[in-house]
């Protein structure tokens, strides 16, 4: 069993392309579930709009990676609007019920035959992304090592516009939260009925909150096709968005650095769990296998598994999340 | 209430059904201007109701409100606050996962970094919030919660909280302050320190509604009473008039039924 390996793998996934893309997607749930309390169980629409935005762009309109750049903002406020415009005057339950079916509409869509022309279809489109790498001052093929990391000149490139574009957003909403803006967003996430009396327009808000925490999901989005080089439908499926939001959980809502600290916890478990079930020595495997056959698709799915069992402990032992506190949790009871 | 007495609420046939259930359903509330006004009733009489019809927190079937002289029915709460009319709640509402200074804090109007883009600069509102600030500890102060300033408003006692809100209000810096129990759960001491703030609240100009079952304090500082009883308003009539009323004794005892009732007061 190679433990060297095996750390190297997981220190690189500590701050590795998926860490960027999930933590910034949990930027937006927090922006939407963590300040303003709205729940949104359809980050991954967002990412899709976003993802789309530029994809449609380039690969219909023949138009230019910037002008996608634009477009990803666009697709993402556009599709807030549509969510919230007739939802968040209502109960709170609707924006989950319209957001979950929203980004199931969006995925089955954009990979439908009839839209295969602009979408792609379920092959997706690619070739839009090479404006981006030939900015790199990195040779996109060449290994590069730091310590204990090592990645590919593209992810590099790809890793340090994505942590740049992460920590500034997150500096962003932290700033906006220390405001009025985001002290009548965390008033309405107590008790909106306390804010209108004391004259702040909830719905307005509200939608400015989806807009915000829509807008970084879709640069999430975009963050993640432009280190896949395409997009495609089924990438943005329901689990994304459970993922983001039990990375959210396992930082702690309504936190700055819960995302940034979530995601990397959640994928260094995962790499981790991965790496050390196919490197097993061939003792151990064997008795293993006796009970569970190890193929890919199963390590893949005991992943998952002990990753359930960590959020299960840590409802039990710290439901707080890492950085929430149990005395505000307590209120709640109240 | 004199015809010199500006209006500063007028309520015109204004009905509010749940089911079959007639809410409230008053012909005429006047409330004047610049004077405080108990509305009292049994349980049930539609008092909560009437406030969330006035605040914009419920629609009317029929009838019309107007505040000096405007129509405001069915304007959204948000609005009538920042035309200075604001209400607290029977069941308190606190902010509980901010502190309490937090809570005064939000009551503030006009706050400019309150708009996304002017927040992103936290040069072009931090006067202002330091202002507001310096407001909110000084009304802490007068409502005896300077010691809870920086704790969660959760960890608040239910008195506290009646505090609260009532200091939240203020923040607002209304013209009509409309409260519903500001007194229910609050000790008798402290209770008796917070007329004092209500009667300045008249002295200086503005128009106080409350609702309360404790009739030593309505006696105390009331200037109008309005009487309500199943939806209907009984009486009327400055607090001894009220005392003295065949219907309103009627209506606490549970006998009184019709509507035929004249008020008895001076209308
Ligand atoms: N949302 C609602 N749905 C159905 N019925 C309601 C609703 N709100 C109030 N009611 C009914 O309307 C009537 C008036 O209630 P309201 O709360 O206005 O009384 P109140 O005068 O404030 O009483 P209390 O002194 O107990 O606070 C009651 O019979 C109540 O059951
Ligand atoms: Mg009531």
């Amino acid at each position: 069993m190679d433990w060297g390996f095996i750390l190297e793998r997981t220190l690189s996934a500590m701050i590795g392309p998926e860490v960027v893309v999930y933590a910034l997607a949990a930027v937006g749930l927090n922006v939407h579930f963590g300040y303003t309390g709205l729940m949104n169980f359809g980050q991954v629409g967002f990412m899709a709009a976003g993802a789309y935005g530029m994809g449609i762009t380039v690969f219909w309109f023949g138009w230019s990676f910037w002008v996608g750049l634009l477009f990803t903002f666009v697709y993402g406020a556009v599709l807030a609007l549509i969510l919230g415009l007739p939802t968040l005057r209502l109960r709170a339950d609707y924006l989950s019920l319209v957001t979950i079916a929203a980004s199931e509409t969006i995925r089955i869509v954009a990979r439908s035959r009839v839209m295969k022309p602009v979408t792609g279809g379920a092959e997706g489109i690619d070739a839009f992304a090479k404006p981006f790498y030939d900015l790199s001052p990195f040779e996109l093929g060449d290994f590069y090592r730091l310590g204990p990391f090592k990645f590919l000149g593209r992810d590099v490139w790809m890793l340090v516009v994505g942590w740049i574009v992460l920590v500034a957003v997150t500096l962003l909403v932290s700033q906006l939260m220390k405001s009025p803006w985001g002290r009548a967003l965390r008033a309405i996430r107590e008790d909106e009925d306390a804010a209108r009396a004391l004259g702040k327009n909830a719905y307005s808000y509200k939608m400015q909150s989806l807009m915000l925490g829509g807008l970084i999901g879709a640069l999430a989005g975009l963050l993640q096709v432009i280190q896949k080089a395409s997009v495609q439908a089924d990438t943005f499926n329901p689990v994304i968005t459970f993922t983001i939001w039990a990375i959210l959980i396992i930082g702690g809502p309504g936190r700055v650095w819960s995302p940034i600290v979530g995601s990397m916890i959640y994928w260094t478990i995962i790499v981790f769990v991965e790496n050390t079930l196919r490197q097993l020595p061939a003792g151990t495997r064997t008795n293993l296998e006796s009970w569970i056959n190890l193929s890919d698709f199963n390590i893949g799915m005991l992943r998952f598994i002990l990753v359930g069992l960590g959020l299960l402990l840590l409802a039990r032992y710290r439901p707080q999340g890492i950085f929430g506190s149990r005395e505000e949790m307590a209120l709640d009871r109240r | 209430m004199t015809a010199a007495d500006a209006v500063a609420i007028r309520a015109t046939g204004v009905v509010k059904t749940f089911g079959g259930l007639k809410a409230v359903d008053v012909e005429r509330i006047v409330i004047p201007k610049g004077r405080i006004t108990a509305l009292i009733g049994p349980n049930g009489a539609g008092k909560t109701t009437f406030f969330n019809l006035l605040s914009g927190f419920d629609k009317v079937d029929s009838g019309t409100i107007e505040l000096d002289g405007e129509d405001i029915t069915g304007m959204p709460p948000h609005r009538l606050a920042a035309k200075g009319m604001v209400r607290t709640f029977q069941l308190t509402k606190v902010l509980s996962k901010m502190s309490t200074l937090e809570n005064l804090k939000l009551g503030a109007l006009g706050q400019r970094g309150e708009n996304f883009f002017v927040a992103l600069f936290r040069g072009l509102w931090a006067d202002q919030e330091a202002a507001i600030e310096r407001r909110a500890d000084a009304l802490l102060e007068r409502f005896n919660l300077g010691h809870m300033r920086d704790e969660f408003a959760g960890t608040m006692s239910g008195g506290q909280r009646k505090l609260l809100e009532l200091a939240r209000a203020m923040m607002t810096d209304p013209q009509v302050i409309m409260l519903d129990e500001p007194m229910a759960g609050v000790n008798p001491a402290l209770a008796q320190s917070l007329l004092e703030p209500i009667k300045s609240l008249r002295d200086e100009g503005r128009t106080v509604v409350f609702v309360e079952h404790n009739m030593d304090v309505v006696r105390e500082i009331a200037d109008r009473v309005i009487v309500m009883s199943e939806g209907r308003v009984i009486a009327e009539g400055t607090p001894e008039e009220i005392r003295t009323n065949r219907a309103v004794v009627d209506a606490y005892l549970g006998t009184h039924r019709g509507t035929e009732s004249d008020g008895g007061g001076a209308q």
